[in-house]
């Protein structure tokens, strides 16, 4: 374990370096040139004389590769720039909307959980009857409703019509404000897990312990309950406590439409105001933050399943 | 590749008659839609569904209906060129990477391994964000995104085909390369990309709405779905009638290709995956 832990490590540096590059360059595909989008004003008008300032003080007008070494440089002292909107710490601004996404996060989580459990645990039990089929079509139909689309439904329902929630905003951050993007962002990671806890728990139930249980006498509630149910939850909270990337995904757009002050909400923003040192830092970030999630669950994978380590040599 | 159709799974025709359906509608949309879905008239803005506009009208007075009977030609065909250029993309690089391994395989694959770490949707929006709006960066944007996937998968299953007795006997009779990757290898890996590539039209389908809808795809006037909801949404308490459509019509063909994935998966593998997955 040890020794596949230390390959995979290995492996993660290259792969970091390349995000890296990816996330500094990504501003460079704006047509046009750096310093005059991000000084350009609404009306149209660009002070040349400005521009050459601004390049000369944000190290603009070095070659790229040089502005990429100085960048790391930084970067490996925690400093991620300002922003060129609001001059703030590009670092300090992704770590307060990260905490926020977070939250979001977690609930959205809860979320699935509760729906997700118990639906894949129905749907394992009756295999291939009339009950797993519409189960398994939730989860269809969860993972292919757009959540633009869904988060609107939500709001004319439970803001509109029956006025019990807000439609949208941060509020104090209570259980009502999180609530409607919590709901929209976890339904479709439900979809996922369910089908992860029904692999699982078909799984469980084959194992031979649940046969001598049964031999036994034991009833087949308790069977499910006890003995089969703790089993089948490990692999699916690990993963599904691992797997943020998804929500990560989803914040960007849950956010934007409940104004949600997180980090997708964040780059949307940034993007739209050509706030390029932001840009850089959010995608950075939050690739970064998603490699490592990736490597936390292909090692609990690993674990989980000895057969990984010895299969995948690479 | 064997195809086992099982005789009563309604479930497959009716996936397969809603993408057909709409398929037709993006063909032969200037027959089918009874109006003009870029022609807008204040003096019909926000009619509820009638005789006459079965799905209302929106803030401009342009027909819902047919909005969307044109939106399926842009969504079907950001699908396809997405899809089918990450396939071929991902196709060779991962064949010729599985195929030759050593430090090209490497190298490939810490490139495949830095596209996969970053959440699609995200990399997707910076770039076509930083890209500028319009079909075409909407497109290029997606398939940076997506190429990665199916040259991981294109690589594995070669890697797993290559070791077998039939290439090594093609390849003892002196038959070249190019010849053992065009007509042993290739044929033998696409099942399995062909179930990636059917689930990621849907996926490719929604995240192209996904960005419309955040103002980073098809401009308007450009009838589409995402961005119909992005210009619905202010008049959700007035007409709450025009969010309801146009999602409904993703949310229809990205579960009927999901559907089809699934089910062309379990026809395509021989070993019963119903129970695993």
């Amino acid at each position: 374990m040890i020794e596949f832990i230390t390959r995979r490590l290995l492996l993660l540096l290259p792969v970091l370096l390349l995000v890296s590059v990816i996330s500094f360059s990504i501003i460079y595909i704006s047509p046009g040139d750096t310093a005059e989008n991000a000084l350009t004003n609404p009306g149209g008008g660009i002070d040349q004389r400005a521009v050459e300032e601004f390049r000369a003080k944000t190290g603009l007008d070095d070659p790229i590769h040089i502005q990429y070494i100085h960048w790391m440089g930084r970067i490996i002292h925690g400093d991620l720039g300002k922003s060129y909107m609001t001059g703030e710490d590009v670092s300090k601004a992704i770590f307060r909307c990260f905490k926020v996404t977070l939250k979001l996060a977690v609930i959205s989580m809860l979320v699935s959980l509760i729906i997700a459990i118990p639906l894949g645990i129905l749907s394992a039990l009756k295999k291939g009857t009339a009950i797993d089929d519409v189960c398994r079509f939730f989860a269809l139909a969860g993972v292919s409703m757009p959540n633009f689309w869904q988060a609107y439904l939500l709001i004319i329902v439970f803001a509109l019509t029956l006025k019990v929630l807000p439609s949208s905003g941060y509020g104090d951050g209570g259980i009502a404000d999180i609530l409607l993007p919590a709901i929209t962002l976890g339904t479709g990671y439900a979809a996922v897990t369910m089908r992860l806890m029904r692999a699982s728990m078909l799984d469980v139930m084959q194992q031979d312990y649940i046969r001598a249980a049964r031999a036994k006498g034991v009833p087949e509630y308790m069977i499910v309950l006890k003995h089969a149910l703790k089993n089948s939850l490990i692999p699916v909270v690990t993963v599904a406590g691992l797997n943020f990337g998804y929500l990560l995904n989803g914040s960007v757009i849950v956010e934007t439409i409940f104004s949600w002050p997180g980090i997708g909400n964040l780059i949307v923003s940034s993007i739209l105001s050509k706030d390029y040192p932001m840009i850089q830092g959010c995608v950075l970030f939050i690739a970064v933050i998603f490699v490592l999630i990736n490597f936390a669950v292909d090692m609990s994978y690993a674990y989980l399943n000895p057969k990984i380590r010895y299969e995948t040599k690479n | 590749m064997k195809l086992r159709i099982k005789n009563k799974n309604p479930g497959l025709f009716l996936s397969a008659g809603i993408l057909i359906f709409f398929m037709l509608s993006a063909l032969f949309a200037g027959y089918i839609a009874p109006h003009d879905p870029e022609k807008a008239n204040l003096e019909l803005r926000l009619k509820e569904p009638c005789h006459e506009y079965p799905l209302g009208t929106d803030h401009l007075g342009r027909c819902i209906l047919s909005r969307i009977i044109f939106g399926a030609r842009v969504s079907l065909s950001v699908g396809l060129l997405v899809v089918s250029s990450s396939l071929i993309l991902g196709l060779t690089i991962g064949t010729l990477s599985g195929y030759y391994g050593g430090w090209l395989d490497e190298i490939v694959m810490r490139v495949v391994d830095a596209f996969l770490a970053f959440p699609s949707l995200l990399l997707a929006l910076g770039i076509a964000g930083l890209f500028g709006a319009g079909f075409m960066n909407l497109v290029m944007a997606l398939i940076i995104v997506d190429w990665a996937g199916y040259a991981r998968l294109a690589r594995s299953s070669v890697m797993a085909v290559k070791e077998q007795d039939y290439i090594k006997a093609a390849k003892g009779l002196g038959t070249g390369d190019i010849h053992v990757i065009l007509h042993h290898v290739i044929p033998n890996v696409m099942s399995p990309l062909i179930v990636m590539a059917t689930i990621g039209m849907g996926y490719v389908i929604l995240s192209a709405a996904g960005l419309s809808f955040l103002g980073f795809g098809v401009q308007p006037p450009t009838p589409e779905w995402g961005s119909m909801l992005n210009e619905g949404k202010i008049y959700i308490r007035s007409a709450p009638y025009i969010m309801i459509f146009p999602g409904l019509a993703i949310m229809l063909t990205v579960l009927a290709f999901n559907y089809l994935g699934d089910e062309l998966r379990d026809l395509l593998d021989p070993r019963d995956t119903k129970d695993i997955d």
